[in-house]
């Protein structure tokens, strides 16, 4: 390990060391960020949710787009799965069904930063399956 | 230095910074009453722990009351000392003291000069409440050659050991235990025996209840004065003299040795006579020691051990056989002057009025408790039987004589009995710090140098510094002396020799502040200097008064070493008056 | 995805590491161990349902863990994305659960500085320190700032001291920066003794760099060089996250010489207090650090002149060092803004007693004991009646209903006759006797006294006594008079802090409760039924039917009876022990 030898350094290492918090430090606010759930029920799991997650946590983190991914028990359609619920600040939460990598590469840059529509949003009476309210 | 003004009980007073309200109350002569506080001024030695909270007082604007004793004064502070709060404080402290205190004044040996028992009557204590169901602390009661602990007694003022830790940094006594429990004593709870206690007795000297007392042997010696077939002899140290009249009530530094011979007399002693004598001869043995390594380190020879310590105060032989075993062959060989008595009355004095050894029976009267522990040393007696059978204190004299129905005070002068009666003025001063080294340097000069000395007093020898020096000029030899009194300046001089620093010929060491005249079995000074330095006064005003002021001028010493000795350092005198130490670094047992 | 397990003293007893060591397994099962962290963190201060686990980043706060629900954990929550509801926390009053922690009204009224990183970060990991702003305080005082500034910024915030005495802690570091010496020292003060309290410990144990970095930034304003943590023995874990702090801000060098590069040389050592509370007071725990007798001497000198070895020596307290780095990253005007007008910033209290929610919180100064008790503590345990808090340990005093609606800051606490301490907060319920305990207080004071001074070491014990006597209904009217009087003048003349807060227990019973003593003295009765010696065992004659199953049980032979008959109990023999009540089926036997 390297000494700290000056406030520059240890500002450096901060930022290194910043995604070893991170994801805690988001989970405290995460009303400030982009949040994503993953349906991560058995049969999303089996329609590749996992991967969608991986790729997405990946993404975000390469594109520097401060986001919190989870994952969340079956959304209830399962006819549509992959699915996942996105959450911008301040607006109301929309969910994307059949959502791939490639799918999902394009709800990080049409929707999360242009804040454009993208095709598969699953539109209505939806129930966001745990909200804690 | 700065000075302070403040107001206590109405009346301003300007001090100097630094100053505690007690001692500014002091001058406007108002006494703060203190208990665990304590001061021997000029001595360097002070008590104040804050502890017994019997002194505190109403300062305004304070929350809580405070210690008189440790609280420096400040500009502008307005002091109460006798509110009915503080009135209220200092008896309910009191009655919580009193409740965990045994109530058997009436055979305790300290009933009548207890600080405690004062306390109590001034503060009008009449009952204290809940004692019927209020619990005692218990300890068991320790009993060593010298002094005897009664921690029961003991109310954590902490006098003994700060004497123990800071003035004479022996370090047998420190607070133990917590809380109710807590007390003073050795380490582990040891006994005095086991610990690296010297029985110097300066515990004793300051304790102010009877939680530490000596080793009483009053009852030894009236056995021995109603046993016919005994002959009874007792020898009295200098310092004896200069204090025993303060138990009969005269001032301070009344000297009263005609009075205590003609006491000893009437008290049935056989034969009274004086530890002066013996102090004489230890400066024949000690001097001649002295002169015989001086001359063999001027003629160059690296071996001989320089400086020679004096060896007369056996809480000093006890310190260094404990603390500095790597040097018992640097003090002088000579046995103390008790010690040197004892094996010359009971050989040379003994044959003279044709008595059996056991049958006669060595009493000193000593204003020591270490003399006690001294005196059963194995290697002062011969098949069990001790040079010297019992050493009472003064305390313990002064006992008698009032048990006896005598009053110093009316008591007609007398003389000592002859031949161990008779004693120079240098034997005297034995009794005062720097004394002995005096008493030597009379002796040496004239020995040395062969010539006679003009001005016999030495005061750059004397005073209450704890370490002092001067250099003599024995007639164009230098000769660099230093003398400490306390244990810790000893310590500092030993330190000093340890390293190859010190540039003393000779060294004087007394373990009690002032040097005997402030011995553990002297009349209680409660804290009172004035009283050390009137004792001192009185030493060397006998000294002044003697006709024979050198030792080897005294008839006598010269008569004994023709008819018995022949000469310092022979043989016989080898065998009699001097003795070896003994490493007792290790003996520090857990019991 | 992080796991995040309490590590904290509380939750490790109850088998946390076995909680880590089995999510790790079941993640390897699972292949997950890659992608998710199981990181061992400090106290989250919800001992109460302790061991926690959290999981970060959805924030799901499981209670009362246990290490075989660790499979679950990971089979569940991780691999499926489903909570597994029954670790989840239910809200005891509208019977649901909440999942998420910053619902929970144990956690919604806590703003937490002090602990701002306990049961967040791995306190063994220096890293997460750093990501968290650790060390950019020391950084910025040294490399941006002047010693002044940052006693200036200090005084500025309003910290006092959070060991008990509420001393301005700017005022204190200006007072060892202005005494000039060749050495000065900085010294934590980490010998917590109140009963029940651990916010010290938990800090430590949780969030060990903040209290280094802050001795630092301590040691730069009053120009010290060398750190000295007095810790209790008894804090095995606090001393070993303080040992590898240490090292690793050593290795990092943050510790030693040089620090960012500048002049500055700081370094830190521990030294081990056997535990005697009175060390808690800074002149013994200076004499103990010194190698002597843990005792006190009277002040002035004061520590910031002439502490440790003779030299200026800045004590504070653990929970105040843990708000330094903040108040400097935040400012003081930050830090200012939270509290009451002369008590700034946060106060950590350990919650004990008759509560529902034991634990360790920390909220803003000028919380009410209400909001503390009935909302972050959840209320009186088994719905019985709140009857007082004890605040400030055996120094403190107790508060009732009248003062629940007091804001709880250091004045407001004296003036209700108690006072802030160290933050310990024990709840008393209807059953708990005041007498007893002010008893059980004076017991503690009794056996931690030094015994230097007499009013202390024997006043208190008199005072324990006269209390055992009217707990055993031997007292007298008189007696709560000398109560009183012994009391006051204890206070007023013992030397240091514990003798003179000692008897507040006793004052402050004897004035909110004294109703409660009369009825020991000339009654002989317990109110509240907790004293053995005023109880009486007695047979309701129409239950008994005379089984003879009471008399059977009694292990001393008190109760006497025919078979068939209405049995009795002799109340001379009787030792109170209450076998024959869980024996008799018939509810025949009362006490009173």
């Amino acid at each position: 390990m390297a000494k700290i030898k000056t406030l520059a350094d240890l500002k450096k290492m901060k930022e290194d060391m910043r995604t070893k918090v991170d994801i805690r430090e988001k989970a405290d606010t995460p009303e400030n960020y982009v949040q994503i759930k993953v349906g991560m029920a058995t049969s999303g799991i089996a329609s590749g949710a996992k991967e969608v997650m991986d790729f997405l946590i990946e993404a975000l983190e390469k594109r520097n787009i401060e986001a919190v991914v989870t994952q969340t028990g079956d959304m209830g359609y399962s006819y549509a799965e992959p699915t996942i619920e996105v959450k911008k600040p301040g607006e109301e939460p929309i969910v994307f069904g059949y959502v791939d990598t490639k799918k999902a590469d394009e709800i990080i840059e049409k929707y999360i930063k242009l804040g454009e529509l993208v095709d598969g949003i699953i539109p209505v009476n939806y129930q966001v399956i745990d909200d804690d309210k | 230095m700065d000075k302070v003004k403040l107001t206590i009980d109405n009346k301003q007073i300007e001090v100097e910074k630094g100053t505690t309200i007690y001692q500014a109350a002091k001058k406007l002569d108002i006494e703060i009453p203190v208990l665990c506080y304590m001061n021997l001024e000029d001595l360097g030695i002070e008590n104040k722990p804050g502890g017994c909270r019997i002194c505190v007082v109403e300062v305004e604007g304070r929350n809580n009351l405070a210690p008189s004793c440790s609280t420096e004064v400040w500009e502008g502070m307005v002091v109460h000392t006798h509110t009915m709060r503080v009135i209220n404080a200092r008896r309910t402290v009191m009655e919580f003291i009193l409740s965990d205190h045994p109530k058997d004044c009436l055979t305790c040996a300290k009933s009548g000069n207890c600080e405690l028992q004062d306390m109590a009557v001034k503060l009008g204590i009449r009952e204290i409440p809940g004692q019927e169901y209020a619990e005692m602390s218990e300890y068991k009661v320790d009993f060593s050659p010298s002094i005897i602990r009664d921690l029961d007694k003991c109310i954590m003022c902490r006098r003994c050991e700060m004497m123990c830790n800071e003035f004479q940094t022996v370090g047998a006594l420190s607070a133990f235990h917590r809380g109710f429990e807590a007390a003073v004593g050795p380490a582990f709870e040891m006994d005095l025996e086991h610990s690296p206690c010297t029985y110097c007795g300066q515990c004793v000297a300051v304790c102010p209840t009877g939680a530490l007392t000596e080793k009483d042997h009053t009852r030894d010696v009236i056995n021995a004065l109603s046993d016919p077939t005994k002959k009874v002899i007792v020898q009295t140290a200098p310092a004896v003299r200069a204090a025993l009249g303060e138990e009969f009530g005269m001032e301070p530094g009344t000297s009263v040795t005609g009075q205590m011979v003609s006491a000893l007399r009437r008290l049935g002693f056989d034969y009274v006579f004086d530890t002066d004598f013996a102090a004489d001869l230890t400066i024949m043995e000690e001097g001649t020691e002295l002169l015989d390594r001086l001359t063999k380190h001027l003629n160059g020879d690296k071996e001989v051990k320089l400086p020679i310590l004096t060896s007369c105060c056996p809480a000093w032989v006890q310190f260094f056989e404990h603390n500095f075993p790597e040097m018992k062959d640097v003090p002088s060989s000579a046995r103390s002057p008790q010690q040197m008595f004892g094996a010359i009355a009971k050989t040379y004095f003994a044959d003279k009025i044709s008595v059996k050894r056991e049958d006669l029976v060595v009493v000193s009267i000593m204003p020591c408790l270490a003399k006690k522990y001294e005196a059963q040393r194995d290697e002062f007696k011969l098949d069990g039987n001790p040079d010297v059978d019992f050493s009472i204190s003064t305390r313990e004299l002064a006992h008698l004589i009032k048990e006896a129905n005598l009053d110093l005070n009316t008591l007609p002068v007398e003389d000592f009995d002859k031949p161990l009666g008779e004693s120079s003025g240098a034997g005297v001063i034995f009794g005062a710090t720097g004394g002995v080294i005096e008493a030597a340097t009379r002796t040496a000069y004239e020995i040395h140098t062969n010539k006679k000395l003009e001005k016999l007093d030495f005061e750059e020898l004397r005073g209450l510094d704890g370490i002092r020096s001067a250099t003599i000029d024995f007639d164009g030899t230098p000769i660099n002396i230093g003398i400490a009194h306390g244990l810790g300046n000893a310590r500092k001089l030993l330190e000093d020799i340890k390293a190859g620093k010190s540039q003393f010929h000779a060294i004087e060491i007394m373990s009690c502040p002032g040097g005997c005249i402030g011995g553990g079995g002297q009349p209680i000074h409660h804290g009172d200097s004035s009283i050390l330095k009137a004792r001192t006064k009185a030493i060397y005003a006998e000294d002044a008064g003697k006709p024979i002021r050198k030792s080897h001028e005294n008839p006598y010493i010269i008569k004994l070493y023709e008819e018995f000795l022949g000469k310092p350092m022979s043989e016989k005198a080898h065998h009699l008056l001097h003795t070896a130490y003994f490493d007792k670094s290790k003996k520090i047992e857990i019991s | 995805m992080h796991l995040l397990v309490c590590g904290g003293t509380g939750c490790r007893a109850a088998e946390s590491d076995a909680i880590v060591t089995n999510l790790q397994q079941e993640l390897e099962k699972n292949g997950l161990q890659d992608q998710v962290q199981v990181v061992m963190t400090g106290c989250f201060g919800f001992c109460e349902k302790g061991p926690i686990v959290k999981v970060s980043p959805d924030n799901t706060f499981y209670t009362q863990v246990k290490p075989e629900d660790a499979a679950e954990i990971v089979a569940e929550h991780v691999v499926k994305g489903r909570q597994v509801n029954r670790l989840l926390y239910k809200d005891p009053e509208k019977k649901e659960t909440v999942s998420d922690s910053k619902h929970m009204d144990f956690y919604k009224k806590q703003i937490r500085i002090a602990l701002r990183n306990c049961g967040f970060i791995d306190p063994e990991n220096l890293d997460e320190y750093i990501a968290r702003d650790g060390y950019m305080a020391l950084g910025r005082c040294l490399t941006e700032l002047k010693p002044q500034d940052v006693i200036n910024e200090i005084k500025e915030s309003g910290l006092r001291g959070r060991g008990g005495g509420g001393f301005p802690t700017g005022i204190k570091w200006e007072i060892a920066a202005k005494n000039d010496a060749d050495q000065k020292y900085v010294v934590c003060n980490a010998d917590e003794g109140d009963p029940g309290a651990f916010m010290d410990r938990s800090i430590l144990e949780g969030d060990p760099h903040a209290v280094l970095e802050a001795m630092a930034i301590c040691g730069y304003s009053t120009n010290a060089t060398k750190g000295l943590i007095y810790i209790r023995a008894e804090y095995p874990l606090a001393i070993k996250r303080l040992k590898i702090a240490i090292d690793q801000a050593r290795e990092y060098g943050l510790l030693g010489k040089n620090i960012f590069g500048t002049d500055f040389e700081f370094d830190i050592e521990l030294r081990y207090g056997a535990g005697a509370f009175v060390c808690g007071e800074e002149t013994s725990l200076i004499h103990s650090m010194e190698g002597l007798r843990g005792e006190p001497t009277i002040k002035p000198p004061y520590p910031a002149e002439s502490g440790y070895l003779g030299k200026p020596t800045n004590v504070n307290n653990v929970e105040t060092y843990a708000n330094i780095p903040v108040i400097i990253n935040k400012g003081a005007n930050w830090f200012n803004k939270i509290g009451t007008e002369k008590s700034k910033g946060t106060k950590v209290f350990a919650l004990a007693g008759k509560i529902n929610n034991v634990g360790l919180i920390e909220v803003p100064m000028g919380t009410t004991l209400r909001e503390v008790i009935f909302e972050i503590g959840g209320g009186i345990k088994d719905g019985k009646k709140f009857k007082a808090v004890q605040t400030g340990g055996p120094s403190g005093g107790c508060l009732t209903e009248e003062h629940l609606d007091t804001p709880i800051d250091f004045d407001n606490l004296v003036q209700a006759g108690s006072m802030m301490g160290s933050g310990g907060m024990i709840v008393m319920d209807e059953d708990d006797c005041m007498v007893s305990m002010a008893k059980f207080y004076l017991d503690f004071t009794v056996e931690e006294s030094c015994g230097k001074c007499s009013p202390c070491r024997i006043g208190n014990k008199r005072l324990y006594e006269l209390l055992d006597r009217i707990t055993q209904g031997k007292g007298e009217m008189e007696d709560l008079q000398r109560l009183r009087n012994m009391s006051q003048v204890i206070k007023d003349t013992s030397l240091c802090g514990l003798g003179q807060t000692s008897p507040n227990p006793v004052l402050s019973t004897l004035d909110n409760f004294y109703d409660e003593y009369v009825a020991h003295v000339t009654d002989k009765k317990c109110p509240a039924g907790q004293c053995k010696d005023l109880m009486t065992y007695t047979i309701i004659e129409e239950n008994c039917v005379g089984c003879t199953a009471c008399a059977r049980v009694c292990p001393v032979g008190a109760i006497s009876g025919e078979k068939k008959q209405v049995h009795n109990i002799d109340p001379e023999i009787c030792i109170k022990c209450g076998a024959c009540i869980e024996r008799c089926k018939f509810d025949a036997i009362i006490v009173k």
